[in-house]
């Protein structure tokens, strides 16, 4: 699959890196070159240096014709508008924000956007360690709603968690690994 | 009206200052805590000292029983999510947002910002106003300087579309020797009948001008009121 990824600091350049390894075409985006040096010498994939939220330089990238985009900046809004991008400019088909205030990142889940939102997941990896209930904080979460701009409908790329809000946390493997 | 403004430049500052004082009821969210101190010092205690993007404080600062949500910030993507936020998630009925970048316009209105300001399309638009378009263009100087190669092109209102070179008045000591069609010269003969969006390239003396811009270009003012 040809997966873009903006934002090359640990997560990005660990799926990056295992991605490229599991034989996706993997395209990694970053404003600084030195990024870059995070990702192994014998990177499979394509690393290029330019701003994810300027449509211009996600098409050089390639983005067109992406299945997989995942928006993994430090600005919770650089990302969400990286992914609307990715929605709205190129159609791509499941879109991934990280967004790391839990209001925003559950109110764009319900705008047709994933998101994942760090705040919740490691909360909920710390309640999940030592026993406590889960914090009904945003973590993984699906596009629920429907996007304002096109017909974009995400399939699920999590499992949903059993919580009614729909906000509930998925600590399991991917989510534990995330950030040190 | 209830405005809650959410950036504390400059913009933002002469925005809540302006509003202020025709009477409306304002918020300004301003995350730097330094800056925002200063505002209050001026403006009084309407300021929020929160990053207005946090929804969080965006809800704090009362933007569910705001009228408008004014983004002018100096990040793009920050004033997008701002009115995104305010419209979907406090059901903000008019959000405003600065942009930037002319080329975020699209994309934010189609996300449902309902009002786009860019400065930069702005001033882009006036200094356009200022450039004749409709001009002959000066190629380059020939002989002593008495001749000019002069470019002229053809674009709507100019009294040369649908006519032959025959058929127009060209000034004395002037002649029309090519046209640039779809990016191919060719000789301009008397009988080649001229259209649209046609280069077409003259060579003439530096008086011939006026005329030569009458027959080509077209009346001046009133193509330049246009």
């Amino acid at each position: 699959m040809k997966i873009v990824i903006v934002g090359c600091g640990r997560v990005g350049a660990s799926a990056a890196e295992l991605w490229s390894k599991a034989g996706h075409e993997v395209i990694v985006l970053d404003i600084s070159t030195r990024a870059f040096e995070r990702l192994p010498s014998g990177f499979g994939g394509t690393a290029v240096r330019g701003d994810g939220t300027d449509e211009d330089v996600l098409r050089r990238a390639g983005a067109e014709g992406a299945d997989i985009f995942l928006a993994l900046t430090e600005g919770d809004n650089r990302n969400v508008m990286a992914a609307q991008l990715a929605v709205e400019a190129f159609g791509v088909p499941r879109v991934i924000a990280k967004i790391n205030d839990p209001v925003r990142a559950a109110a764009y889940a319900e705008l047709g956007i994933a998101t994942l939102c760090r705040t919740g997941l490691m909360v909920d990896a710390v309640n999940a360690h030592l026993g406590f209930p889960s914090s009904g904080l945003a973590g993984m979460l699906d596009a629920s709603g429907h996007h304002p701009g096109g017909d974009h409908h995400s399939p699920s790329t999590s499992q949903q968690s059993d919580a009614p809000s729909g906000a509930g946390p998925v600590p399991a493997a991917p989510g534990a690994s995330m950030e040190a | 009206m209830f405005v809650l403004v959410v950036g504390g430049g400059k913009v933002g500052y002469y925005l809540a200052k302006e509003l202020l004082d025709s009477g409306h009821e304002v918020a300004l969210m301003e995350k730097d805590p330094e800056r925002a101190r200063q505002i209050a010092d001026e403006i009084g205690s309407i300021v929020i000292a929160h990053d207005g993007c946090e929804g969080k404080y965006l809800g704090e600062a009362g933007s569910n029983r705001a009228d408008v949500v004014a983004a002018v910030t100096g990040d793009d993507e920050d004033n997008l999510v701002i009115c995104q936020m305010a419209k979907h998630h406090f059901d903000v009925p008019r959000t405003i947002a600065r942009v930037n970048n002319p080329k975020n316009e699209t994309l934010f209105r189609h996300l449902g910002v309902d009002e786009l300001i860019s400065p930069t399309r702005m001033i882009l638009g006036s200094i356009e106003q200022d450039i004749p378009v409709h001009e002959l263009l000066h190629l380059a100087a020939l002989g002593e300087g008495e001749l000019e190669l002069i470019e002229a092109h053809l674009q709507p209102g100019s009294p040369a579309i649908g006519r032959a070179p025959r058929d127009l008045e060209i000034p004395e000591g002037c002649s029309l020797f090519a046209v640039i069609r779809d990016g191919v010269a060719s000789p301009l003969r008397p009988d080649t009948v001229l259209r649209e969006g046609d280069k077409v390239i003259a060579i003439g003396k530096q008086e011939c001008e006026d005329l030569l811009h009458g027959q080509l270009i077209g009346d001046p003012e009133a193509t330049a009121a246009g």
